[in-house]
């Protein structure tokens, strides 16, 4: 700032240093290299999008948060798993501040697998770590997730979305066991691993 | 820069004012969330920090700044006094009464809904007015910055808008089309929910309305910076401005692009449904293509001058460069975290790919690394540039000044890499405690510990930044050069009118708003039944959720 303008450096350069054309020429380059660049990249987009289970809750279902309790897919008698005609689970879940009801899931291992969650009362996020399980659970919405687990194990599943203070405690669980250890009963039949 | 000194100086001291408590409050929210000892261990402190972090960074500190900038832009880049200098300072106040106001809340751990507000959630009616406060107190200066550009653009009919007057009104512009959202919000939900006068709140109506401003939000925080590698950094690095016309199309295209893409925000939202998730999800692509075109330019521009300086070769320039100015080694650093942090908004910007990594600590990486990173960054530039030109008195002092810009970049680096990874084990965002005995989140404690030592490395350097700018105060009187902007090496004698103005763009802006959103927005009034009570978060015990 200080420095005397006699030092060349400061001198300001001529107009034209770079002549228009070599500017346009090299812009035009520029402009094909990253329209090319984004178009591969959207084209793996669309590609991953259509052809992996990568699939966000995206089903638009609306259900009454307040009645949720007295009637329909989420009265209580009604959450957990249950093994559908086709051999696939069906996991329904109820999230409340600070916990999802049931609070232990079980499932079988390799089997086609759908979540379908609702809120209470605030919004909520549902996150199975290792696995393409993530969404968000908004109240008056149902959101409905598809996996298929190809390891037994136990998954901590932690609320993903800050829902209140006691956020930090939504912590709860996925059990997948081997097909033969799931309990095959009634259709009607929902299980959990949920301590009474 | 005549009438406009004082006006920007205070709105950057409010600014940076409340940057460093806000940095403090980031820091011990590190060390809560880690496995290591925190002082004030208190879940509700820290949500109601998360808060207040977010609320300040957010809002405060970036709109405060970006209204200063504007003024002392609108000023030197059209060689005249501001016009409406008092409306400035009247909104300068309406803003200043909204933070306090919005901040007083937040402390009195009635609003600790974070400052994203997550409807049903309610807070206080003092958070969400001080709020809406602030937002409206910043239109003034939107009209502000269009009146003074409209104004010269009559007085010098044949003369194109200086570059820096193009792009700070395109920035106004773009803040009063993102801040629709969460004004809409505010006055249509929030407010009316936690003065009692309404009844149910429609969560997925809140969250869309929200994602309107949640994402060109980030543009409106990154003009700034963008403004100074155009007009500032050529400048600095003794060159010019490689092209004029790319900075137009640069702002325009931010314009255009940044606002109707805020829905790759709800990917994982059950509300909205595959098609307006793809099609917003396409249109995300295409605000890469403004940041891709000013690496090229700048550094083209950053060419120039290291040629001119004596710099040969392939690379030779790049060494030559007078890396001894704050303002060139900030962008250098700004382009580095602004090339890791691209590459993770490439993630998130997938339909497929954002579910590995929704709404965990990867999230808050990338968004640290854009905003609290390259953004930021350019922002102390600017600071120390403007500073001596408002003030009159040099920077005390430039070594201290790259200290500082030298410790932001390694802090951010080692705090946001480990949360990358973190999040790509699956570690969730916005947790006060995490318990460490969990098999999953044990073997994320060593990647935890390494990004609080980068938190406190950030802490040391805003606190040299306050340093700097206060030990400037206090020099002697001795600079009396104004703020100069970089001259284009084929400087424009006439622009296009669409080059020259906005009014074409507004309309398109118009178009792409009402078909992107149209739909997702308009829903919600035909959806049945869904809306929920309200849930105060005031009213519930912390310990309530630890049984």
């Amino acid at each position: 700032m200080a420095e005397p303008s006699s030092n060349p450096l400061r001198q300001p350069l001529p107009d034209g240093v770079v002549p228009e054309s070599a500017v346009a020429r090299t812009e035009k380059r520029w402009v094909i290299t990253m329209v090319t660049m984004l178009a591969i990249m959207m084209l793996v987009i669309v590609a991953t999008g259509l052809a992996d289970a990568l699939h966000p809750a995206s089903n638009v279902e609306v259900v009454d948060p307040r009645t949720l309790h007295l009637a329909g897919e989420f009265v209580e008698s009604n959450l957990g798993t249950a093994i559908e005609p086709d051999g696939s689970a069906t996991v329904r879940l109820v999230a409340v501040q600070y916990d999802f009801v049931p609070n232990c899931v079980q499932v079988p291992v390799n089997t086609p697998v759908k979540f379908r969650l609702t809120s209470a009362d605030v919004v909520h996020g549902f996150l199975l770590p290792d696995t393409n399980v993530n969404t968000m659970v908004v109240p008056g919405f149902v959101a409905e997730v598809r996996t298929r687990f190809a390891q037994t194990g136990e998954y901590e599943m932690p609320c993903h979305e800050f829902c209140g203070l006691g956020h930090h405690a939504m912590w709860t669980r996925v059990r997948v066991v081997p097909v033969a250890q799931f309990p095959t009963e009634a259709p009607q039949q929902r299980t959990s691993c949920a301590e009474q | 820069m005549l009438n406009s000194r004082r006006l920007a100086l205070f709105h950057c001291w409010v600014a940076f004012g409340a940057f460093l408590p806000a940095v403090l409050l980031g820091a011990w929210q590190m060390l809560m969330r880690s496995p290591l000892p925190a002082p004030l261990d208190d879940p509700g402190a820290y949500y109601a920090s998360v808060t207040l972090h977010g609320t300040v960074m957010a809002y405060v500190i970036t709109t405060f700044f970006a209204m200063g900038f504007g003024y002392a832009v609108a000023a030197t880049s059209l060689g005249r006094p501001l016009r409406g200098a008092a409306a400035a300072w009247a909104g300068f106040v309406i803003c200043l009464v909204g933070t306090a106001m919005a901040a007083a809340t937040v402390v009195a751990g009635k609003a600790s809904v974070l400052y994203t507000f997550y409807p049903p959630l309610l807070a206080s009616p003092w958070y969400y007015l001080g709020a809406f406060l602030l937002v409206a107190g910043s239109m003034v200066w939107v009209v502000l910055m269009v009146v003074n550009m409209v104004g010269w653009k009559r007085d010098n009919p044949e003369r194109p808008v200086p570059l820096a007057m193009f792009a700070i009104t395109a920035t106004a512009l773009l803040w009063a089309w993102a801040a629709a959202g969460v004004e809409i919000e505010l006055v249509g939900i929030l407010l009316p929910r936690a003065f009692g006068w309404s009844d149910l709140i429609d969560a997925g109506l809140g969250r869309t309305l929200f994602s309107v401003t949640l994402h060109a939000i980030v543009y409106f925080w990154l003009m700034p910076a963008y403004i100074a590698f155009y007009t500032l950094v050529p400048q600095a690095a003794g060159g010019r401005l490689y092209s004029d016309t790319m900075g137009r199309l640069t702002f325009i295209m931010f314009l255009v692009f940044s606002l109707p893409v805020g829905m790759h925000h709800l990917f994982a939202d059950p509300e909205h449904g595959s098609g307006f998730k793809f099609l917003q999800s396409f249109l995300t692509f295409l605000i890469a293509l403004p940041t891709l075109l000013t690496v090229f330019s700048i550094t083209a521009s950053l060419e120039i001058a290291g040629r001119h300086r004596g710099g040969r070769g392939l690379l030779g320039w790049i060494a030559t460069l007078p890396w001894e100015e704050p303002m060139v080694l900030a962008v250098a650093l700004s382009l580095v975290m602004l090339g890791f942090g691209g590459f993770g908004g490439l993630i998130n910007m997938s339909y497929a790919m954002n579910m590995m990594i929704h709404n965990t600590s990867w999230v808050t990486a990338h968004f640290h690394l854009i905003f609290g990173g390259a953004v930021v960054i350019m922002y102390f530039a600017i600071a120390y540039e403007m500073w001596p030109r408002i003030t009159g008195k040099p920077l005390r002092s430039k070594a201290l000044a790259r200290w500082q810009l030298w410790l932001w970049f390694w802090g951010m680096l080692i705090t946001t890499i480990p949360w990358h990874i973190a999040g790509l084990m699956g570690q969730p965002r916005r947790i006060a405690i995490f318990d460490y005995s969990l098999p999953l989140v044990a073997r994320m404690a060593s990647l935890v510990n390494i990004s609080v030592i980068g938190g406190f490395i950030l802490l040391v350097s805003a606190i040299l930044l306050i340093t700097v700018l206060v030990r400037s105060h206090f020099g002697e009187r001795s600079v009396t050069e104004p703020l100069r902007y970089a001259l284009a090496v084929n400087p424009p004698r006439q622009v296009p009118a669409s080059l020259n103005g906005f009014a074409l763009w507004n309309a398109i802006v118009l178009v792409l708003m009402i078909v992107a959103y149209g739909y997702p927005i308009g829903q919600f009034f035909f959806l049945k039944s869904h809306s929920a009570p309200a849930v105060e978060v005031t009213s519930q015990s912390a310990a309530a959720g630890v049984q």
